[in-house]
């Protein structure tokens, strides 16, 4: 059992000048980090319904007029958002969705979700909220990055030439893992 | 309005809604020169509570004043760079 008290003045303490060498060392590494002022934001998009592709375009085109540098990575049902031809005509389904004022009972009736869907783009329109193309050309004018997993893509039996223009293709997992980790927001939708 | 500085530009988002209003606001900035103010139009309620928290989390504009006149909300928003 040691009753050594630590000793201040003991020869392994550093130096003075080795002391003033690692408070240089750890300010560049600092400045390096303070440097690197761009803020970045990753969104991972899987859903192709009319509601749940507002969200992701909402967030994106805001990020982008905060000075944020984003992608979207679209995957899954996400990826009809960006098809060229689906993206059109994206539908809103009542089943399921207890916010909707139809029953699951006459929602589940063939051709409710083509009446739901009307229902909800009569009320974009009367409000003059943003079509999903709308905001999809304003993002993309604005310089944000929307991304096509090619996993899906081929799962899908899409083509890269289905996408609009501007969308990027050949990426994967890893990608949005790399965006992911360099971002200061990261959102699942 | 008791206006202490001189109107650049004005933007007219009246009957846009959100994320229309900040969006177009951002891009109409990027045209103007520093010290130059941009006048925004909207009539989306939800623009006072977003042209203010944009202002505040973008580097290079201010927001001098927001008012409101009948169903119109006024932004004014300085670019500093």
């Amino acid at each position: 059992m040691s009753t050594d008290t630590p000793d201040a003045s003991a020869d392994d303490a550093p130096t003075r000048a080795e002391l003033a060498a690692r408070v240089d060392e750890l300010e560049d590494a600092l400045s390096e980090v303070a440097d690197d002022d761009g803020k970045k934001m990753s969104i991972i998009a899987t859903k192709g319904t009319l509601d749940m592709a507002y969200p992701p375009l909402i967030l994106a085109s805001t990020a982008a007029a905060f000075g944020y540098e984003v992608t979207v990575f679209h995957t899954f049902w996400g990826l009809d958002i960006l098809h060229e031809e689906h993206s059109k005509n994206l539908q809103l389904s009542s089943v399921g969705n207890p916010n909707m004022p139809v029953p699951n009972a006459l929602a589940a009736l063939p051709g409710m979700d083509r009446v739901t869907t009307s229902m909800m783009e009569k009320k974009i329109d009367d409000n003059d909220t943003a079509t999903i193309e709308e905001l999809l050309e304003t993002s993309l004018d604005m310089g944000v990055e929307f991304q096509a997993c090619q996993m899906t893509i081929e799962l899908m039996d899409y083509d890269e030439d289905d996408f609009f223009d501007g969308v990027t293709t050949g990426v994967g997992a890893a990608t949005a893992i790399q965006d992911m980790a360099e971002a200061d927001i990261q959102l699942l939708v | 309005m008791s206006a202490e500085f001189d109107i650049t530009e004005t933007l007219d988002v009246k009957g846009a809604s959100c994320p229309m209003p900040v969006v177009k606001t951002k891009s109409a900035a990027d045209e103007l020169a520093e010290g130059d103010v941009l006048e925004v139009l909207a009539t989306d309620s939800g623009s006072m509570s977003d042209i203010e928290g944009w202002a505040a989390g973008t580097k290079g504009v201010e927001l001098l004043d927001q008012e409101t006149d009948g169903d119109v909300y006024k932004h004014y928003v300085r670019k500093t760079e």
